[in-house]
């Protein structure tokens, strides 16, 4: 490509170059300095590692660390092995008004996260309809305080997270099983793999670029968890605690009161942030190594074999 | 053997109409619940009532829905139209006119889509402070209309495009920002739909950034309203259901209207 042409081309670039730099890069940039500094009021000083020292010995951090991963811990393999096997039954082209059922799934994905969560904290409420139904059902004979128990304040968080977000990592799933040549499934048909074998052995291993990629977006989207726990627990962005017990305070809720609840300290929050970033970082190249298949470790083993014979 | 997988057939039936059941049912409750008392709803009454008027009224009368409503509108039309032309360009110079040091910086801004909001919020806070922005709609279009994940996205659309067909224009004479406009844009039509429908709703749902940026209650968004409603005292149930309901049918509407680009849109950075 001629030296001119290439010039043009940040021509196109440029406005986008701008905004990102001011909006995106610096506050990376900037943020990172943040985190050796203690902001209080308008009077910063550099700390140097005080502030991620501080870290191992804050409660609250620890609390915020432990609830996020719980929620990651429970919430998203349970979400991607569902949406994994509504993607099979959807994938079958004998299925009767699957276009229905696959619509029907889908449909929570279009809601606000804060306008389910708010459904979702009505549902659950102490003189709300589950309770109403469980109880005219006798599967309990008082009403549960879902939302002021800590750990049922959990489970209907994770609950409604996963009414929110099955439906759309399945149409993730679905439209890599479609790119799946139906020739193969009937190839095995005909050798007489069951179901069960045809999904272990020949969809799964085809979808795992698919996995990976959902499961690497669903874990930062979990551990960015803001506007759910914000809203379901009582009283809001005002309230005293996150959820019984501060049960919902995750670490985006606890970056949010560092700097907008509580005397602000910007610097401390911001190393906050960049523990988000690391675990994110770190888990990103986890998962990356664990999605590469077996053959391909072994190849690289043994490059590295004759790399060094 | 036959009446067995018919068996496991009604099984399968059975599970995802309950399955789609679970789905559906809330859509139908706030809706249902938009026409009633608090008390019928807390009741558990599962049909239309005859309080929508009075719901409504209260809506738009105490709460100001309309205005709401005309700022999320705003910020969010402002979002879509600054994100296709920023980040349909940078996505088109990206591909187009490749070269070293542009593929490096491709490559650094898809590693800062690991880097969560919380990070960029702190420092985005004190700008937009500086800059005396803080509680105007401005500062919220500002800040969404910045998206290495849009850019991405209109990256890989445009990797297919034929460029012979650009080669050609060029040999005829035409500006490099004619040939965008006038004959790649007209030809990519769906995959702006897609980007268009995608941070449409994106922007229309946000919460955390308005929620730091505005202040005032004449400014506040449709996600803010229905987030302070519900966080009061004492709930009114029936009208914050039609609040939902009425900030929840834009997107239904451009779902059913447009599911194919819709689920395009979210697809679309996946290409296998």
């Amino acid at each position: 490509m001629g030296k001119k042409l290439s010039m043009k081309g940040w021509l196109f670039i440029s406005p986008a170059l701008i905004l990102l730099a001011v909006f995106l890069v610096y506050p990376i940039i900037y943020s990172f300095y943040l985190s050796f500094t203690s902001t209080k009021g308008i009077i910063s000083s550099f700390v140097g590692f005080k502030n991620y020292i501080r870290l191992v010995k804050d409660p609250m951090f620890l609390l915020a660390l432990k609830n996020t991963g719980i929620i990651l811990l429970i919430q998203v393999p349970i979400m991607l092995i569902s949406a994994l096997i509504l993607a099979n039954i959807l994938n079958d082209r004998k299925l009767a008004g699957r276009g229905i059922f696959r619509t029907a799934i889908f449909l929570p994905s279009v809601t606000s996260l804060i306008a389910y969560t708010i459904l979702f904290k009505m549902l659950f409420s102490f003189d709300g309809i589950i309770n109403r139904l469980l109880l005219s059902t006798g599967i309990v004979d008082h009403p549960l305080e879902w939302l002021t128990t800590p750990k049922l304040a959990v489970f209907v968080l994770i609950l409604a997270m996963l009414w929110r977000w099955t439906g759309y990592n399945t149409v993730f799933y679905l439209s890599a099983m479609q790119n799946i040549s139906y020739e193969i499934y009937e190839a095995a048909e005909i050798d007489g793999a069951s179901k069960t074998q045809t999904f272990l052995r020949i969809t799964l291993p085809l979808l795992k670029p698919m996995i990976l990629f959902t499961t690497i977006m669903s874990t930062i989207g979990t551990l960015q968890l803001f506007d759910e726990p914000m809203n379901l627990s009582q009283g809001g962005v005002t309230a005293a605690t996150m959820g019984p017990g501060n049960c919902f305070l995750t670490l985006s809720v606890y970056i949010y009161n560092l700097c907008f609840k509580y005397v602000p300290n910007f610097g401390y929050a911001a190393t906050v942030s960049y523990v988000i970033v690391f675990i994110i970082a770190g888990l990103t190249v986890l998962q990356f190594w664990a999605g590469q298949s077996n053959e391909e470790k072994d190849a690289k083993k043994r490059l590295e074999k004759e790399g060094k014979a | 053997m036959k009446r067995n997988i018919r068996v496991s057939r009604v099984f399968l039936y059975l599970f995802l109409i309950i399955v789609s059941f679970i789905c559906v049912f809330p859509f139908y409750w706030m809706i249902v619940g938009s026409t009633n008392t608090p008390i019928q709803i807390i009741a558990g009454k599962m049909t239309f009532g005859s309080h929508f008027v009075e719901n409504f009224h209260t809506l738009f009368n105490n709460y100001d829905m309309l205005r709401i409503l005309m700022n999320s509108l705003k910020i969010s039309g402002i979002s879509v139209i600054l994100i296709l032309l920023i980040g349909g360009m940078a996505g088109y110079g990206f591909q187009m006119y490749k070269s070293n040091l542009k593929e490096k910086l491709y490559g650094f801004f898809l590693l800062t889509m690991m880097v969560p909001f919380a990070t960029l919020m702190i420092p985005l806070f004190k700008i937009i402070t500086k800059l005396n922005l803080l509680d105007t709609h401005f500062a919220v279009i500002i800040v969404s209309a910045v998206s290495a994940f849009m850019i991405f996205f209109f990256r890989q659309s445009f990797i297919n495009y034929p460029t012979e067909i650009l080669e050609a224009a060029r040999v005829d004479g035409a500006g490099e920002f004619r040939i965008f406009f006038n004959i790649f844009v007209p030809s990519m039509k769906s995959t702006f739909a897609a980007a268009a429908i995608y941070s449409f709703i994106t922007s229309w749902n946000s919460y955390l950034w308005p929620l730091i940026v505005l202040q005032s209650n004449e400014k506040k968004t449709t996600t803010l309203l229905i987030s302070m409603m519900s966080s009061s005292y004492t709930p009114e149930y029936g009208v914050i259901m039609l609040a939902i309901v009425v900030a929840t049918l834009p997107t239904i509407i451009i779902f059913f209207a447009f599911q194919k680009q819709f689920v395009q849109g979210m697809l679309g950075s996946v290409k296998q």
